[in-house]
């Protein structure tokens, strides 16, 4: 029975739209994701070493701080994990027993990149322990009580995915522990250190978590079978509809009639809504950066792209895509492709826009902070605006807008390529600000970022038809990309 | 009004469909029959420029589909509900195809006004999105909206489909209306042979890609029609 859903599995990973679609792209996120496995496999075996000349005791520092670890990882999780959703409909009237269709679904999930991601940094730190002799079943112990935890998360993930906003709370107490903790307030991690500590203390504890990982796992099965119906888990949610006018946006003719769609694209879909949130966390990017003398000077220019790019690169990125459940109807209405793709850019040099401003609490760190946010606004509009665009004549992934999503819905707002991607897009002002601190000064690197943003502007309508040029000819492949369905 | 030259379209040397020549004059209805992977969708997605064809053109009012666009502001079409925007509610999606047909409100609340016995009450002002609408309100959305704008080509893939009977009915009625106005070239495709027979002019029949039959409405046509697809 399970080999017939391995069997369908694969087949629809094989046959996906993306997966044919793009080999360099392919590489490079190959590219990527080694090169982030190394950072992590670095980070597991250095941990040990760092913290040693620290003199700090690795383990217990390790334990105090794995609280965090996993809270973290629960807000990713409710952030990003997609649910992967076997196909499950057609399953139901099948000679499929309803367990075996669940634990298929849960199986499904154990495998997933944010599972075994962790293994990057719990194998080699653990190996580590071991040759620096520790305790060879205590490790394995606690190993095995860590990796339990993020299968729990794994699980609490699944069932809190159906509560929205719910990652706002864990966002919240996760800052709200860290900020008690940094003044000296409330401390979680001397309640919690010791208990992880334990886990390779006493040998027989790693079995709590390792029970609460069983019995969160029945409970999950559980659930789930009992929500196997086409009218309670695998149901539809309704919205009460409005109708709005946004007469406003009227005065600017077809870029307003496309500029109005798009905003109710945003507000009544989960995934685009999820943009907006992103965007925001986006802005506080640059707290990790600015004031922190740890980090090489030509990293705030980088920041500095992020705080104002949230939007340019979670909405951006996707633009065809949000469209792609009635491409072909845009393809057969009456609409000038430059006109369409004016309306995305000037969404996207808005949102820059407005980010911009709100990020004016930079000033606190100084006009020179603020200025470096300001240049990468420049460069945003003037560069990245259209590389986003561009790139999205390539991006063939449909966006299933309309799935509302069920109990095994998969409404997860984007995904890990489409981070990734995002990174050679900050390349290029990240070297040119690197030349003028090189040649000169700070003034000297970020003029120089903001002449290529300024360039691109200028350039712009030169751009915008080489874009469209692009569209125009992917437009067959799109539409029958678009046609696919996830 | 459509001129279609030499048209084929294979897919890995399958030829899907394969019309040497075929004319459509000014202000016919025209209705095209055939069984399924005939290939109905596959010409009317060509006429709209959304697959390109392998060899051939079509030429819309003096213009070649594949290469100008112009097309565009004359034609109205629904194939599927690809063609609908799901977040929309039925009200802002007439506006805003209206708007891309430089049409201001007041001409798109005229033409629903019109078409109101066609809604039956279940389509505006009920604070649904399009996308929770069912499989035949969202049909009877989307072919009034390709009636936005005043259109001299309007192209319906399988309309009677998925639609209630007092619906379809409702529907040859307007189809009729279409039809007699000598400016509108009206393009229908169905499986179903009477409700084609009646509100057509002109009927061809398509079999694995090739026009097996080409013929003007008359009263022995349905018999003709239905003894060339009984087996």
């Amino acid at each position: 029975m399970i080999k017939k859903f391995i069997y369908l599995e694969w087949k629809a990973f094989t046959r996906s739209a993306s997966f044919g679609a793009n080999l360099a792209m392919k590489i490079l996120i190959g590219f990527l994701m080694v090169y982030f496995s190394i950072i992590f496999i670095g980070m597991g075996i250095g941990a040990f070493y760092i913290l040693k000349k620290m003199n700090l005791e690795p383990l217990i520092t390790v334990n105090k701080f794995l609280i965090y670890y996993f809270l973290f990882d629960l807000v990713v999780r409710l952030l990003m994990q997609a649910i992967p959703v076997l196909n499950i409909k057609p399953l139901l009237v099948l000679p499929f027993k309803k367990p075996t269709i669940v634990h298929f679904s849960l199986g499904k999930t154990a495998i997933s990149f944010f599972n075994w991601a962790h293994a990057l940094f719990f194998v080699p730190f653990s190996v580590v322990l071991i040759i620096e002799g520790y305790d060879v079943l205590g490790i394995l112990f606690w190993f095995i009580a860590a990796f339990s935890v993020v299968y729990i998360n794994n699980f609490l993930n699944i069932i809190l995915s159906n509560i929205d906003k719910l990652f706002v709370v864990f966002i919240a107490i996760t800052l709200g522990l860290g900020a008690a903790q940094y003044y000296k307030f409330f401390d979680i991690t001397s309640f919690t250190g010791p208990v992880f500590q334990l886990f390779y203390d006493a040998k027989g504890l790693f079995l709590i978590p390792v029970l609460l990982l069983i019995g969160l796992y029945i409970f999950t099965f559980k659930y789930f079978k009992n929500n196997l119906f086409l009218d309670a888990g695998l149901s539809k949610k309704e919205d009460i509809a409005t109708t709005e006018n946004l007469v406003w946006l009227n005065q600017f003719g077809t870029l307003g009639t496309f500029l109005k769609n798009d905003i109710k694209l945003i507000k009544r879909n989960k995934r685009s809504k999820t943009t907006i949130f992103m965007s925001i966390l986006f802005l506080f990017y640059g707290l990790i950066f600015f004031g922190n003398s740890h980090q090489p000077e030509v990293m705030y220019i980088f920041a500095g792209i992020f705080v104002s790019g949230g939007f340019l690169f979670v909405f951006g990125q996707f633009v065809p895509s949000w469209d792609s459940s009635y491409y072909q109807l845009m393809m057969t209405q009456n609409i000038p492709y430059r006109g369409y793709i004016t309306s995305k850019w000037w969404l996207v040099v808005i949102a820059t826009f407005v980010s911009t401003i709100l990020a004016s609490f930079y000033l606190f760190y100084g006009w020179e902070v603020y200025l470096t946010i300001v240049v990468g606004a420049i460069y945003n509009i003037g560069v990245n605006s259209h590389l986003v665009l561009l790139g999205g004549a390539f991006t063939k992934t449909p966006i299933d807008l309309s799935n509302a999503g069920g109990a095994f819905g998969d409404k997860k707002a984007f995904n890990i390529n489409a981070m990734l991607l995002t990174l050679p897009k900050l390349l290029l002002p990240l070297g040119l600000y690197g030349l003028g601190l090189y040649l000169g000064n700070k003034a000297l690197g970020l003029s120089f970022v903001a002449g290529a943003g300024i360039l691109g502007f200028i350039f712009r309508n030169k751009v915008f038809s080489l874009i469209e040029k692009r569209y125009k000819i992917e437009k067959y492949s799109t539409i029958s990309a678009y046609k696919q369905k996830n | 009004m459509i001129k279609v030259n030499q048209l084929s379209k294979k897919y890995n040397g399958n030829t899907v469909l394969n019309i040497n020549n075929l004319e459509i004059p000014k202000g016919q209805s025209f209705g095209l029959v055939g069984n399924n992977g005939a290939g109905k969708t596959t010409f009317f997605s060509l006429l709209l420029d959304l697959i390109q064809p392998s060899t051939g053109n079509i030429i819309s009012n003096n213009i070649q589909v594949n290469t100008n666009e112009n097309w565009k502001s004359f034609t109205g079409s629904f194939l599927d509900e690809s063609f609908l925007i799901g977040y929309l509610t039925p009200e802002e999606y007439f506006y805003f195809i209206g708007d891309l047909r430089h049409q201001n409100k007041a001409d798109v609340d005229a033409l629903l006004e019109q078409h109101e016995e066609f809604f039956n009450g279940e389509i505006l002002k009920n604070k649904k999105y399009l996308r929770d609408l069912s499989k035949g309100n969202q049909k009877k959305v989307g072919i009034i909206a390709t009636l936005i704008g005043n259109p001299e080509v309007i192209i319906l893939d399988e309309p009677f489909a998925n639609l209630d009977p007092t619906t379809v009915s409702r529907l040859k009625k307007i189809i009729k209306e279409l039809a007699e106005n000598p400016n509108i070239t009206v393009l229908v495709s169905s499986h179903d042979l009477q409700h084609t027979v009646e509100v057509c002019d002109r009927i061809v029949a398509l079999n694995r890609g090739e026009i097996v039959k080409d013929i003007q409405t008359s009263k022995e046509t349905l018999q003709e029609l239905e003894s060339f697809f009984a087996v």
